[in-house]
């Protein structure tokens, strides 16, 4: 017999090793992309909770002597829209609260004054603040006086309740932005459900014929179909959508828009359809024969053995694919963003247009300059995008789990 | 059941059974439908839109004349570059899982983990694409960029894949050549992979078609509006036939000129979609055979 000599013996176990060591790294390859996923929208996302809501570049100020220091980014907007019209309303003396932004320094100055080429703006502006104790001033910081008199406004940092629970979403509006994501939870959390009411039905009743009614032939033909459905890109399902689904909404209700929470919800609908029939479908099909059997022993024909048996067997199963359904079409971005009309408006009835997180990140980060607030606000989207998703694998793999354990 | 026939309980029953199972067949052929015509829809009105030089000419006059071919250019790089980094990565993995791991929290928290990248949503891949690789490392917007961030967007589904194949395989086989006397890796790269290549090559197909239709992840990775000219290195951007679908149907120049363009872009995305479907099922059945004659 022979043997392998002993330092050939060595090379080999050694290779083993290093074989085994480059699969043990691959997989972990996976588990590092999602720490690193966490990472880095972790990191830009709680960015924005030190960020003071100021738009890039511009100053808020008021007259020295006037008692108010701070002010909330809300507070700001209101006052903006004339909605706080006296300084009293927002801890100040008992005034009326006069706007003033750049373009109006004609009205204060003449343009000697303020020169030529605006080379005196900014000590015009500095002069104005203590000249005009009630203003609330605003203007690029390019004009910012190296003494200016007046006093900078502080906004408040945005916190974490401001940002789930604000309803406005102004991510670009002068001089204070709004990052109140609640009108897109409530669009994405809207579309979605819709979504749901279509597609389970539907996809419950073709996962019960194929699983136990349809003849094997028609099984098989059927299977790829679903499985082709499956494969269609969003973007082609959103151009769908954008062509046929939304000029119908808009003929058969009346609207002045078809872009609405229902077209979206019907294009999800058909997008969440193959995840939905297959795993239901599977999980019927794993319902024991001798269930079934017993079942249909006793006297009861088909259609009572699949509602009375089969169906609340493969009940987890069944949840399970709604789950994911769900999940697909919160995370579903392009077709959402083609078909939905994206007013970031919290949704009253489905005939309304609605934004979701995915459109909005999808819609507005090619143009938010990197690093800054806007920014930071959509990686603090993508951190809540991808904390739903999160608990919605983990609530799967946990009924699943169970299932298993069964 | 007999006895119960022609008794009034028995035919109310079987009407019910008649009832539900019309309802479940109607609307399983209203899914069936719904794809007919969404595909039908397309087709029917990209077939027009489709000619040499449509598939073979730069796009012209702010894309409502020309042709797409530097979106399918790359397109085809995209898919090329992210199965590079996604199939060796991802079958290794698979391997290592499947063959390597010991159970116990690791293999779990590996599991879980693909599990969880698989349900990442894609334009969540899109801003990790963006934070990492154009930001971070400094990529810019590229196709090195893009391609990673579709290669990881591939990795579960082809960790899973190779995972599921390697699971059909009977212990048998690796009993025993183990009991030969083979090691570990000659057993599974002798004996079992050759068994679990089908299934593998099956799955990898059917990434290769997820891949080339994504959007949101290379929207801020690599996708350029109008780049009427075909990529020279891993660092230009180029133009894909997702995107390119998405802005000429949304807001190209002049949307309604355009509009026959949008079509056979669509028209040849789903193609691209068919093709795919028809490989993976062929290679599904060929291997079948071959593998049952052994």
């Amino acid at each position: 017999m022979k043997t392998t000599p002993p330092v050939k013996r060595n090379v080999s176990r050694l290779g083993e090793k290093a074989i085994e060591a480059v699969l043990t790294l691959s997989g972990t390859v996976t588990s590092l992309t999602v720490l690193l996923i966490v990472f880095f929208l972790f990191k830009e996302g709680l960015g924005l909770f030190s960020q003071t809501p100021v738009s890039e570049g511009s100053v808020i100020a008021v007259s020295a002597q006037n008692p108010v220091k701070e002010l909330s980014s809300a507070q700001i907007k209101e006052i903006f829209d004339q909605e706080i019209t006296n300084w009293q309303e927002v801890g100040g003396p008992n005034a009326s609260i006069q706007l003033f932004s750049v373009d109006d320094i004609t009205d204060y100055y003449s343009e000697e004054e303020i020169g030529k080429d605006f080379e005196y703006l900014p000590q015009r502006l500095s002069d104005l603040m203590v000249r005009e104790p009630n203003l609330l001033v605003y203007f690029p910081e390019e004009y910012l006086a190296k003494d200016f008199k007046g006093h900078q406004i502080k906004l408040k940092n945005i916190t974490l309740t401001d940002f789930l629970l604000g309803r406005q979403w102004y991510p670009t509006i002068t001089p204070a932005v709004q990052m109140g994501v609640l009108p897109l939870i409530l669009g994405t959390l809207w579309v979605s459900l819709g979504a749901i009411l279509i597609a389970l039905p539907l996809g419950l009743a073709t996962a019960i014929y194929m699983a136990e009614i349809a003849s094997p032939r028609m099984r098989n033909l059927l299977k790829p179909i679903i499985e082709l459905l499956a494969g269609i890109p969003s973007v082609v399902f959103g151009f769908f959508g954008l062509v046929v689904i939304v000029p119908m909404i808009q003929n058969v209700f009346g609207l002045p828009v078809g872009e609405t929470a229902l077209a979206g919800s019907i294009i999800l609908g058909i997008m969440a359809l193959p995840t939905i029939i297959s795993v239901s479908e599977d999980a019927m099909r794993t319902t024991p024969r001798a269930m079934k059997e017993a079942s249909l022993a006793l006297g009861a024909n088909k259609w009572q053995t699949i509602y009375k048996v089969i169906i609340p067997y493969s009940l987890s199963g069944i949840s399970t694919a709604a789950i994911l359904g769900i999940g697909r079409a919160i995370g579903e971005t392009m077709a959402v963003l083609m078909v939905t009309g994206n007013a970031s408006v919290i949704p009253s009835t489905f005939l309304e247009p609605v934004r979701t997180i995915p459109a909005t990140i999808a819609a507005e980060l090619g143009e938010a300059p990197q690093g800054g607030i806007h920014y930071q606000a959509l990686f603090a989207l993508g951190c809540i995008l991808f904390l739903m998703t999160l608990v919605i694998n983990l609530t799967v793999d946990y009924v699943s789990a169970k299932r298993e354990a069964k | 059941m007999g006895f119960q026939e022609g008794t009034k309980k028995g035919d109310s029953k079987r009407l019910k059974q008649a009832v539900a199972f019309g309802v479940f067949k109607v609307l399983s052929f209203l899914v069936v439908a719904i794809l007919v015509i969404i595909l039908g829809f397309i087709i029917f009105n990209g077939i027009t839109a489709i000619s040499w030089e449509f598939l073979t000419e730069m796009p012209r006059e702010g894309m409502t004349a020309g042709g797409i071919f530097p979106a399918i250019v790359g397109t085809l790089c995209l898919v090329v570059g992210s199965m590079l980094f996604a199939f060796p990565v991802g079958i290794l993995s698979g391997i290592y899982i499947n063959e390597y791991a010991k159970d116990g929290w690791l293999k779990r928290f590996i599991k879980l983990m693909t599990n969880n990248l698989a349900g990442v949503p894609s334009i969540v891949f899109g801003l990790f694409g963006m934070a990492l690789f154009v930001n971070k490392l400094g990529f810019g917007d590229s196709l090195l960029a893009g391609s990673l961030t579709l290669g990881l967007l591939a990795l579960p589904v082809v960790i899973r894949t190779t995972e599921e194949a390697l699971k059909s395989i009977d212990d048998s086989f690796r009993v025993g050549s183990l009991a030969l006397g083979a090691s570990k890796w000659q057993t599974t790269s002798k004996v079992v992979l050759p068994i679990a290549f089908p299934n593998i090559i099956t799955g990898l197909i059917l990434s290769v078609g997820r891949v080339s239709g994504e959007t949101a992840p290379i929207l801020f990775t690599v996708a350029a509006y109008f780049l009427p000219k075909l990529p020279t290195s891993i660092f230009d951007q180029v133009m894909a036939l997702p995107y390119h679908l998405y802005v000429i149907s949304t807001s190209g120049t002049d949307i309604e000129a355009s509009r026959s363009m949008a079509y056979g872009t669509a028209f040849v995305l789903i193609v691209i979609v068919l093709l795919v479907n028809l490989l993976a099922n062929w290679l599904r059945k060929y291997y079948g055979k071959k593998v049952k004659m052994n």
